[in-house]
C-alpha cells in the first residue's frame, strides 16, 4: 500500500500536538519551534498532494480505508478530490501561517499550542473524510478547541463570543445531524446495506420530497457555518474575540467548511433539493454581500471590518452555490481558498498592529504607514485582493462566481425577479467593498504621521512568514489561475453532472 | 517586431519587482532601471509601428496570437493575449513615449524625495498596465489591465500618503472608477451571455448580425460607463481634478497618456459594438459634448494651475468622447494622440513651475517668463496648441473633431464644440498672462529647472508642434487611411470649419488679453456682477459636494441603519431564545433543594405510583 | 408451618424500616443505616423465592451475595465520604449538606 499521505497531513499536528504535551511549559520556544515543524510536514505534504494529484483523471484519489464500525458501515475513509485538496491545502497554509503568527504569545503557551493543533486536526479531518460519519465527527473535533481558545485566549467579551460561537454552531450541527441520519436510513432502506459513504450515497435516488427536506436541513446545519444571513452573528463577535491565529483560523478556513459541507453534502446529495432551495440562498446571499458589506462600513473596530467582510464575501461563495452550474461552482470553490489565504492576511495583519499597540479602534490610529510601512504594504495587498483586484487569486474567482451567475438566467417569482438581476446586485458589492476597504487603509495608514505611535515597530523577522506566505499565495493563484481552476473543475464536474441529470423542478419562488 | 510586441508591457512589468525588492536602496539605480525598462518599450513600439506601416498590417487584417490563461472545457476561455493593428501601434508608440519622457523628467522633480525608488516602481507598473491595456485582444484583459491601471493612479495618486488630502483624493479617483469598472464588468458580461466570447474580433465578426438590439443596446451603455469613469466624462469626472494631489510627472501621466486614455482607447477598441447603434452613439456623442462644454466653462474660473489644467484635461477628453460618438474614431484618436504630447507638456510645464516656486495659485505667480524662458515658451507652444492655432497639432485634430460633428449632421454639437475652442483659448492664455506675464510677485524666486526636466519639455513641444501633421487633410496617406472604422478615408479639408476655429481660438486669446494681460479690474467686476454664476463656477456645479451627501447621509446613513438592525434587531432575536432558555432555567432551578432525602422520597413515591399503575390488570380492580 | 408469605412479609417489614430510617434520619449515618436494612430486605426475598420456587438452583443466594459485595463496597464509599464531610464541616446532618441544589 501506499504511502497514506492524507492521514500523514492530520496526523502530524496530533504527533506535534503529543511532543508538546511532554515539554515543560516554560520552554516557550521549543513548543513553538514543535508547533511550527508540525504544521509545515503538513504543509509541505498537503502541497506535494496538491502537485501529484492527477488533473487529468479527477475523482477521489489518495484513497484508504480502515473499517470502524462495520455494522453500521462506518468506515475511516479518506480521498480527496479536486474541490477538497485545495481545501487542504488552504488549511496547511493557514495553520502554518497562524503559528507564526501566534510567536509572541506568552500566556499559557502550551495549552493553546495544544488545543491549535487540535483544532487543526479536526479541519483537516472534514476535508478528507470520504464518510459522512468521520465528516461529522471531525468537525465535532474542530468546535471544541474552538470554544476554549476564543473563552481563554480572546479579548472584548470574549466568554460572551466564546459562548454565542459555540451555541451557533452546535445548534447548526444539530440540524446537519439530523439530516445525516435521515439520508443514512433512508439510504439503508434503499440500498440493502448501512453505508455512510458519501459516493455510495449519492447513488441513492432519494425522492423529490426527501430531497427538500434534507436539503433545507444541510441548508441550515451548513448554512450557520458559513454564515448565511441571519444566522451569522456569530461570526463577527467570534473573530474579534479570537486571538490572531484563531480568528486566522476561524475566518479562513472553519468557514469553508460550511460551504464545502454545503456542497458536498448538501448539492452533491440532494441536487433536486439544491435547485428547490437555490433561489432562497441567492436571495439571502444578496443579503450577506450587500448587507455585510454596508455594516462593514461603518464599523469602528478593525476586526470587525474584516469580521463583516467576510460575512460579505462568504456572500459570493454562496452566491457561487446558488447558481449550480460548472463556472459559478469553480468560483466557489475558488474564492473560499482566495478569501480563506486574503481573511487569515488580515487577521494576522491587525493581530501584529493589536498586539503591539494594544488597541483597535481606527479612529485612534492614523499615518500608521510612517512606523509600519510593511504591515500597511500587506494590509494594503489583502484589501487589494479583498475588492477583487486582478492578478489577486480573489479576482479569478469572484470572476467566475459572476460569470456563473449571471449566465443563469432563470426567472423568480414569477418573472418579477430574474436570477440575473440577483447577481447584477451581488456584483454591485464590489463597489462597497472598494469603498469600505480603503477607507480603512486611508484613515488606518494613510494621513499625518501619529507621534502618539511612534514607539511601534514594523513586522520583522518571524512576523513576515505570515504576511510572505499568504501574499506570495494570492499572487501564485491570481497571475496562474489554471493551476488552481484545473484542479477544482475535475472535482466540479461529477457534481454539476448530478446537476444536470437531475430533474428540473421551480424552485421555492 | 510584432511577434515580440507581447515584451512591450513585460519590460517595465519586470521593473516594477525590481525595484521594489532589490534596487530600492539605491535611487539612481531604480531610476536607471525603470527607464531602461519603459525605454526598450518604446523602441520596441517604435519597431511595432514600423512593421505596421511596411508590412501592410491595417485596421482589417491585425495581427493577433494568444495563449489560454484560463479555461474550462466547454465553457470559458480567457485569453492571454496580443492584437497588434495600426490603432494598437499608435497608441503604444504614444504611451511608451510619453511615459519615457516623464519618467526622465521625474529624476528631476523628484530629485530628493525620500520615495524616489517607490516613485520608480510605481511608475513603471502604471506604464506596464496601461500597455497591457493597449496590447490586449480580449475584453477580459483589457479589464483586467483596466484595473490595474486604476490601482496605480490610486497609488499614485495618494503618493504622498502623509497627506490627508492625497489620500484622500486616490480613494476618491479608485471609487469612482470602481463605479464605471461595475458598469463596464456589466457590460462585457452581458456580450458574453451573447456571444460566449470576449475576443475583440471574434465579437466584431459576430456583432453586425446580432438580432437582439436591446440586448445589445444595454450590453453598449453598460460597456461605455466603463469610459464614462476613466475618461473622465461628466458625471464620473470628480475624480481627475483631483488627481492633482499627486506628484505633477504622475498628473502629466494620467491626464495624457495612461490613465484617462484608456477609456477612449476602449471606445475605439470596441467601436463595432457602438457603431451599430446609433442610440448609443447619440449619447456617447452628447455625454461627451456636453462634458467638453462643462468643464470648460469650469476651467475659466479656477486659480490653481494643475486644476485649471485637469478641468482642460476632462474637457478636452469629452471632444475625443464625441469625435467617437459622432462616428469618428480617427478623428478621437488623432486629438489622443495630438493631446497627449500637448498636455504632457503643460502638465510637466507645470511641474516645473511648481518644482521652482512651490505654488500653485497662477494669482500669486507672474512674470514667470523672464526666469524660467525654456518652461514659459514650450508651455506657452503647447498653450497654442491646445487652444488649436495652426499649424500645430491640436489645430488639426481639433479641426477634424469639429468637421467630423458638421460633416455627419451633429451641427449642435459642432456650435458647442466651437465654442469650446473659444473658452479653451481663453482659460489657457489667462493662465499664461497671469503667471507668465506681468510682474514678478514678491517673495517668489523662480528659476529654470535642470536639464533632465527642461530636456522632455523641448521634446514635448516640438511634438506638440509636429505631430499633428501626420493628420492634417493635405496630407494624402495621412492617419485617418491608417487608423479607421470601417474604409480607409481621406478627409477633405474643410476651410469653413477651419477659418471659424482659428478664429474663435483668436478671439479667446484677445479677450484673454483683454482681461488678464494688463493689470485691471474688469475680471473682478464681472465676478461681482454675475455673483451667482461665478459661485457656481467656481464650485464646480457642486458636484462635489452632492456625492459627498450621497455618501455621507445616504450611504453611511443607511449603513447604520443595517448596522443597527444587525446588533439588536437580528441579534436580538437569537440573545433572545439564548435569554429565554437561561431565564426559565433559572425559575425551574428553584424546585432543587439540594436535600438528598427529598429526591430519594419523590423516587419512592413516583416508583410506587408507577408499580400499581402496572399491575392494575393484575390487582383486578382494586385500584380500580 | 413458616410459608413464603412469612418471609416476604418480614422483607417487606424490613424494607419499610429501612425505607423510613433511610428518609426521614437526620443523621448520615443513620441513612447509611437504613439503605443496608432496604438491601438486607431484598436479599431476604431473594433467599425466599430461591429457595420456594426454584430449590434446585441456588440463584437466588449468588445475587443475594452480589447485593451484600455491592452493599459492602457501597458502605465503604459511603462511609468515607461522611467521615470526610464530617472533618470538614464537623457535621453529619444530612439537612445541612444541600450542595447538590443548583
Amino acid at each position: 500500500m501506499s504511502f497514506p499521505i492524507l492521514t500523514a497531513i492530520m496526523l502530524a499536528p496530533v504527533v506535534g500536538l503529543l511532543l508538546i504535551l511532554v515539554i515543560p511549559e516554560r520552554e516557550q520556544l521549543t513548543i513553538k519551534i514543535t508547533a511550527a515543524a508540525a504544521t509545515s510536514v503538513s504543509l509541505v505534504l498537503a502541497i506535494l498532494a496538491y502537485v501529484l494529484y492527477n488533473k487529468g483523471q479527477g475523482g477521489l484519489q489518495f484513497l484508504q480505508d480502515i473499517p470502524w464500525v462495520p455494522a453500521f458501515g462506518i468506515n475511516y475513509s479518506v480521498g480527496v478530490d479536486g474541490m477538497s485538496l485545495p481545501l487542504v491545502l488552504l488549511t496547511a497554509i493557514v495553520i502554518f501561517t497562524g503559528v507564526f503568527a501566534s510567536w509572541d504569545m506568552t500566556k499559557r503557551v502550551k495549552e493553546f499550542f495544544i488545543f491549535l493543533l487540535m483544532l487543526v486536526t479536526g479541519v483537516f479531518g472534514v476535508f478528507i473524510s470520504r464518510d459522512l460519519f468521520f465528516f461529522y465527527l471531525f468537525f465535532e473535533v474542530a468546535v471544541i478547541p474552538m470554544y476554549l481558545l476564543i473563552g481563554i485566549w480572546g479579548s472584548t467579551r470574549k466568554e460572551y463570543a466564546a459562548m454565542k460561537l459555540t451555541l451557533y454552531l452546535l445548534v447548526g450541527s444539530a440540524f446537519a445531524l439530523i439530516g445525516i441520519i435521515a439520508t443514512f436510513l433512508y439510504a439503508a432502506q434503499h440500498l440493502g446495506q448501512a453505508t455512510f459513504d458519501i459516493q455510495t450515497l449519492a447513488t441513492v435516488k432519494y425522492d423529490l420530497g426527501f430531497q427538500k427536506m434534507a436539503f433545507f436541513l444541510m441548508l441550515i446545519g451548513f448554512g450557520v457555518l458559513v454564515p448565511i444571513w441571519p444566522l451569522h452573528l456569530w461570526s463577527p463577535d467570534g473573530h474579534v474575540a479570537a486571538p490572531t491565529a484563531v480568528s486566522m483560523l476561524h475566518a479562513g478556513v472553519l468557514m469553508k467548511l460550511g460551504a464545502y459541507g454545503l456542497i458536498r453534502a448538501g448539492v452533491f446529495l440532494f441536487p433536486e433539493g439544491a435547485r428547490y432551495w437555490a433561489p432562497l440562498i441567492a436571495v439571502l446571499c444578496i443579503v450577506n454581500v450587500v448587507y455585510g458589506a454596508m455594516i462593514a462600513m461603518v464599523q469602528k473596530d478593525l476586526k470587525f471590518v474584516i469580521g463583516y467582510s467576510s460575512v460579505s464575501h462568504m456572500g459570493y461563495v454562496l452566491l457561487g452555490i446558488a447558481a449550480l452550474n460548472t463556472l459559478s461552482l469553480n468560483g466557489a470553490v475558488a474564492q473560499m481558498f482566495a478569501h480563506g489565504i486574503m481573511t487569515a492576511l488580515f487577521f494576522a495583519l491587525v493581530g501584529n498592529v493589536y498586539h503591539k499597540a494594544h488597541t483597535r479602534e481606527i479612529a485612534r490610529f492614523g499615518g500608521l504607514a510612517h512606523q509600519m510601512p510593511r504591515v500597511a504594504a500587506g494590509f494594503l495587498i489583502g484589501g487589494l485582493a479583498s475588492l477583487g483586484l486582478p492578478g489577486l487569486n480573489n479576482y479569478v474567482a469572484e470572476f467566475l462566481i459572476f460569470m456563473g451567475s449571471f449566465t443563469r438566467d432563470q426567472a423568480l417569482l414569477g418573472g418579477l425577479l430574474s436570477f440575473r438581476i440577483l447577481s447584477i446586485l451581488a456584483i454591485s458589492g464590489i463597489v462597497i467593498t472598494a469603498t469600505y476597504i480603503l477607507r480603512v487603509v486611508k484613515n488606518t495608514f494613510f494621513g499625518p504621521r501619529k507621534p502618539e505611535w511612534d514607539h511601534l515597530e514594523d513586522a520583522h523577522g518571524v512576523e513576515m512568514v505570515p504576511v510572505v506566505v499568504l501574499i506570495a499565495t494570492l499572487l501564485l493563484f491570481g497571475l496562474l489561475p489554471s493551476l488552481q481552476i484545473d484542479v477544482i473543475n475535475s472535482g466540479i464536474t461529477p457534481i454539476v453532472a448530478k446537476i444536470e441529470a437531475a430533474k428540473a423542478i421551480g424552485g421555492i419562488f | 517586431m510584432i511577434k515580440y510586441a507581447w515584451l512591450i508591457p513585460v519590460f517595465p512589468a519586470l521593473a516594477f519587482p525590481l525595484i521594489v525588492f532589490v534596487t530600492r536602496k539605491v535611487r539612481l539605480l531604480s531610476a536607471l532601471v525603470a527607464i531602461a525598462a519603459i525605454g526598450a518599450s518604446f523602441v520596441m513600439a517604435t519597431g511595432v509601428l514600423g512593421e505596421v506601416l511596411l508590412t501592410g498590417v491595417t485596421m482589417d487584417k491585425p495581427v493577433e496570437y494568444a495563449t489560454t490563461w484560463l479555461g474550462i472545457p466547454g465553457l470559458l476561455k480567457i485569453e492571454a493575449g496580443v492584437l497588434v493593428d495600426p490603432l494598437t501601434a499608435v497608441m503604444l508608440l504614444v504611451v511608451t513615449l510619453v511615459a519615457l519622457l516623464v519618467e526622465i523628467y521625474s529624476v528631476g522633480y523628484m530629485h530628493g524625495d525620500p520615495g524616489f525608488a517607490t516613485f520608480f516602481g510605481y511608475l513603471s507598473l502604471f506604464s506596464a498596465s496601461m500597455l497591457g491595456l493597449v496590447v490586449a485582444n480580449n475584453y477580459f484583459m483589457i479589464f483586467f489591465f483596466w484595473e490595474l491601471v486604476g490601482l496605480c493612479s490610486y497609488l499614485l495618486i495618494g503618493f504622498y500618503y502623509h497627506k490627508s488630502s492625497a489620500a484622500r483624493a486616490g480613494l476618491k479617483a479608485f471609487v469612482t472608477n470602481r463605479v464605471a469598472d461595475f458598469g463596464f464588468m456589466l457590460g462585457f458580461f452581458f456580450l458574453f451571455a451573447a456571444f460566449g466570447t470576449f475576443n475583440f474580433r471574434e465579437l466584431a465578426a459576430a456583432i453586425p448580425s446580432y438580432q437582439n438590439t436591446a440586448f445589445l443596446t444595454l450590453a453598449a451603455v453598460l460597456v461605455f460607463i466603463g469610459p464614462i469613469g476613466k475618461s473622465a466624462q461628466f458625471p464620473l469626472h470628480v475624480w481627475l481634478p483631483d488627481a492633482m494631489e499627486g506628484p505633477t510627472p504622475v498628473s502629466a501621466l494620467i491626464h495624457a497618456a495612461t490613465m484617462v486614455a484608456a477609456g477612449v482607447y476602449l471606445l475605439a477598441r470596441a467601436f463595432v459594438l457602438f457603431a451599430s447603434l446609433p442610440g448609443v452613439m447619440l449619447v456617447i456623442a452628447y455625454v461627451g459634448g456636453f462634458t467638453a462644454l462643462f468643464a470648460a466653462t469650469i476651467a475659466v474660473t479656477q486659480r490653481d494651475i494643475k486644476r485649471i489644467l485637469a478641468y482642460s484635461t476632462v474637457s478636452q477628453l469629452g471632444y475625443m468622447v464625441m469625435a467617437m460618438g459622432v462616428g469618428s474614431m480617427t478623428a478621437g484618436m488623432f486629438h489622443l494622440m495630438t493631446h497627449a504630447f500637448f498636455k504632457a507638456l503643460l502638465f510637466l510645464g507645470a511641474g516645473s513651475v511648481i518644482h521652482a516656486l512651490e505654488e500653485q495659485d497662477i494669482f500669486r505667480m507672474g512674470g514667470l517668463y523672464k526666469d524660467m524662458k525654456v518652461t514659459a515658451s514650450t508651455f506657452i507652444i503647447a498653450a497654442l496648441s491646445l487652444a488649436g492655432l495652426p499649424p500645430l497639432a491640436g489645430f488639426w485634430s481639433k479641426d477634424e473633431i469639429l468637421a467630423a460633428a458638421f460633416g455627419n449632421g451633429f451641427t449642435g454639437l459642432y456650435i458647442l464644440g466651437t465654442l469650446v475652442a473659444f473658452l479653451t483659448a481663453f482659460y489657457m492664455f489667462r493662465l499664461i498672462f497671469v503667471a507668465f506675464f506681468g510682474d514678478r510677485r514678491a517673495g517668489l524666486h523662480a528659476h529654470e529647472s535642470p536639464l533632465t526636466m527642461t530636456g522632455p519639455l523641448l521634446v514635448l513641444a516640438a511634438l506638440s508642434v509636429v505631430a499633428g501633421f501626420v493628420g492634417a487633410p493635405f496630407v494624402s496617406h495621412g492617419f485617418s487611411t491608417f487608423v479607421y472604422y470601417g474604409e480607409p478615408h481621406h478627409v477633405a479639408p474643410n476651410y469653413g470649419v477651419m477659418f471659424l476655429s482659428v478664429a474663435v481660438a483668436l478671439a479667446g486669446i484677445g479677450l484673454a488679453w483683454l482681461l488678464y494681460g494688463r493689470p485691471s479690474d474688469v475680471p473682478e467686476k464681472l465676478a461681482q456682477r454675475y455673483r451667482s454664476i461665478y459661485t457656481l463656477l467656481v464650485n464646480k456645479y457642486y458636484i462635489d459636494e452632492f456625492y459627498q451627501w450621497l455618501f455621507r447621509r445616504v450611504a453611511l446613513g443607511l449603513a447604520e441603519a443595517f448596522n443597527w438592525n444587525d446588533r439588536h434587531v437580528v441579534d436580538g432575536v437569537f440573545d433572545g431564545v439564548g435569554d429565554v432558555t437561561r431565564i426559565s432555567g433559572q425559575k425551574l432551578r428553584l424546585l432543587q433543594t439540594g436535600n438528598l432525602q427529598t429526591y430519594a422520597l419523590v423516587i419512592f413515591t413516583a416508583v410506587v405510583i408507577l408499580a400499581l399503575w402496572m399491575a392494575a390488570p393484575v390487582l383486578g380492580g382494586v385500584v380500580q | 408451618m413458616i410459608t413464603l408469605n412469612h418471609y416476604l412479609a418480614l422483607g417487606g417489614l424490613l424494607f419499610c424500616i429501612g425505607l423510613f430510617g433511610a428518609l426521614a434520619k437526620k443523621n448520615a449515618i443513620g441513612v447509611l443505616m437504613g439503605i443496608e436494612l432496604m438491601l438486607n430486605a431484598v436479599n431476604i426475598n431473594l433467599v425466599a423465592f430461591n429457595h420456594y420456587l426454584e430449590p434446585a438452583r441456588v440463584v437466588g443466594q449468588v445475587f443475594a451475595i452480589f447485593v451484600i459485595v455491592v452493599a459492602a463496597a457501597e458502605v465503604a464509599v459511603g462511609l468515607a465520604l461522611v467521615l470526610n464531610i464530617y472533618r470538614r464541616r464537623l457535621d453529619s446532618n444530612v439537612d445541612d449538606l444541600n450542595w447538590l441544589r443548583w
